[in-house]
């Protein structure tokens, strides 16, 4: 059996994603464990390839398609650098590109997926994985039968303190596959991020509100304690998708990184998507009625006061 | 055009989530199950699509699912012309955390090789999916492009153009062949509302029908060990007291950092 992890890198402006480096240090860590290499699977400009510090063997696929990412593209791809390389593990990152092509690589390469992962392990030659499901409530603990496996990882599951210094002693170039001439879909433009009526990542402080919040007309209540305090409102992905606040409002993977020097959080429960855009602000402070929320894990001080009495209160005192 | 909408129902995540006893599952007798809010959003792109330039909208779901009744009448209420109900004909089990996303893919598979669509739109994830999303695992086993964490779709004659999202608001604008499969993030507009009446007026029509269906092409899936809670003692201090108590030690966390004026 094969005993080698592999890595799908990702880039974009000619540069390696931070994400791709996680990956690459926690497959040296599983490579290790199962006695093979970590291999690192490179579509786009060969060039690059000088970029993937810590791998063992860059696999390098060439080719016009896959300039940027166009998921019909990278799939034919990827497939035929699974059939020629056989790895035991194939690592993704659990953002756009593994929530698009995991699926389908799991059902076309025959391979259990684990997605949403926070960690892996080897237990006896089997694949071990954490899903974080249910908004991050809960953890389930599973195995990836069979003799290999694909698993989509969250963002900051792993750290970076991996010793990443090395250079490829391999970059291998596989042919691209005669399927990249006659796809079924075309990448039009890229188009850069917008730019709001506010820049929440430049605020010192945030008032971020949550699915908690119920209703539009509830909005209010949380807007007067950040009319306040003076500082702009912000909030989690489901505010923003049911239309309530603008899609530049929002913090986490979909939305903006911010790092405030204070972050009061009400309502939100904590989805592995929102602590990823949050997690680094110097003070978080949490409110969820639900004392299990995974706000918590990453807040430093918290209630499960109602927000609906604890803002009136904050209000209150704020304006004196 | 014809579009397919499969959907499916997820436990409120605003509620509290039991694990049963031997931590194999979920406690689904007294959670409250509501429509997966990513298919609430590809629903409404299918709508918005039918509004702008005529299209049949079906939406699709499976009869082991919880609620499936009420999401497809609303679904029916907001303007999707049918809906169809997919019986699993081998009669696979649901397994402790719902039907997986092999057997839910191999099901709707089977129903669309049956009748054929121009376009599935399905919401890009659900909250219970540990095991992969639907729209690729789908367009997989039906050898269809795909493109997911879409945020818009404008169709031609024979083509969608959609805009695939990225982290920190990047996107790309992706022409797509048909027939294909989408996996919607967000809608161009929030979901809209299905008035009660409307409700009732579509379980009155009869338009849900119930077919039966050989899944098709199911792939293996995870062995499940163990579900627990996240662990969230890690670090939040937790402040006691009425929301008076709290309020004033929150202001006082603000003030020693010269976050408040005055």
């Amino acid at each position: 059996m094969n005993r080698n992890v592999m890595v799908l890198a990702e880039h974009t402006a000619m540069q390696v994603s931070e994400g791709t480096y996680e990956l690459i240090g926690e497959a040296r860590e599983l490579a290790s464990a199962l006695g093979g290499v970590t291999e690192v699977v490179l579509l786009g400009p060969r060039e690059l390839a000088g970029q993937l510090r810590g791998a063992d063997v860059v696999v390098c696929v060439d080719h016009p398609a896959l300039a940027d990412y166009l998921p019909e593209a990278y799939e034919r791809a990827l497939l035929e650098v699974l059939s020629q390389r056989a790895p035991r593990l194939l690592l993704m990152s659990n953002a756009t590109v593994g929530l698009d092509l995991g699926a389908a690589l799991a059902v076309r390469w025959d391979a259990p997926l684990a997605a949403y992962v926070s960690a892996l392990g080897i237990d006896d030659g089997v694949v071990t994985a954490t899903a974080k499901i249910l908004g991050g409530k809960v953890l389930a603990e599973v195995e990836l039968p069979g003799e290999r496996a694909i698993a989509t990882v969250l963002s900051g599951a792993f750290g970076t303190d991996a010793d990443l210094s090395a250079a490829a002693a391999d970059v291998v170039e596989v042919t691209p596959p005669a399927g990249l001439d006659a796809l079924r879909m075309s990448l039009r433009q890229v188009i850069g991020a917008g730019v709001g009526d506010v820049d929440i990542a430049a605020a010192e402080m945030l008032v971020s509100v949550g699915r908690g919040i119920e209703s539009q007309d509830n909005l209010g209540i949380v807007a007067e304690l950040a009319d306040a305090l003076g500082v702009p409102l912000s909030a989690s992905r489901p505010v923003v998708d049911a239309g309530w606040l603008p899609k530049t409002r929002q913090v986490g993977q979909s939305g903006l990184k911010v790092k405030p020097r204070a972050y009061l959080a009400f309502g939100i429960s904590g989805a592995p998507e929102h602590l990823e855009g949050m997690r680094n602000a110097e003070l978080i402070v949490a409110c969820n009625t639900d004392p299990g929320a995974p706000i918590f894990g990453v807040a430093h001080f918290g209630t499960t006061v109602d927000l609906f009495d604890l803002v009136p209160a904050l209000v209150d005192r704020v304006r004196g | 055009m014809r579009i397919v909408v499969p959907m499916k129902a997820v436990p409120d995540l605003v509620e509290e989530i039991e694990l049963s006893a031997d931590e194999t599952g979920i406690e689904r007798e007294y959670l409250k199950f509501v429509l997966n809010e990513w298919d609430a959003q590809a629903l409404e792109e299918a709508l918005l699509l039918k509004d702008s330039g005529g299209a049949e909208v079906v939406a699709v779901g499976c009869s082991a699912d919880p609620e499936i009744d009420q999401i497809l009448y609303t679904a029916l209420a907001k303007g999707a012309d049918t809906a169809v109900k997919l019986a699993d004909a081998s009669a696979g089990g649901t397994g402790p955390a719902g039907i997986p996303v092999a057997t839910r893919a191999a099901l709707v598979a089977a129903f669309l090789e049956a009748q054929p669509a121009d376009l599935v739109i399905s919401g890009v994830q659900a909250a219970d999916d540990p095991d992969g999303q639907l729209p690729s695992a789908l367009a997989a086993l039906l050898d269809l492009p795909h493109v997911s964490v879409v945020v818009s779709i404008e169709a031609d004659a024979d083509a969608v153009t959609v805009r695939q999202e990225f982290a920190g608001g990047v996107s790309h604008e992706v022409q797509v062949h048909l027939p294909a499969v989408i996996g919607v993030q967000s809608a161009r507009q929030p979901p809209r509302y299905a008035p009660i009446t409307r409700i009732r007026q579509a379980m009155q029509t009869g338009a849900l029908t119930e077919l039966a269906v050989t899944p098709r092409g199911a792939r293996r899936g995870l062995v499940l060990r163990r579900m627990h809670g996240t662990e969230t003692t890690g670090r939040a201090e937790m402040l006691t007291g009425d929301a008076g108590d709290v309020a004033d030690q929150i202001v006082e966390l603000l003030r020693a950092r010269g976050l408040l004026r005055g």
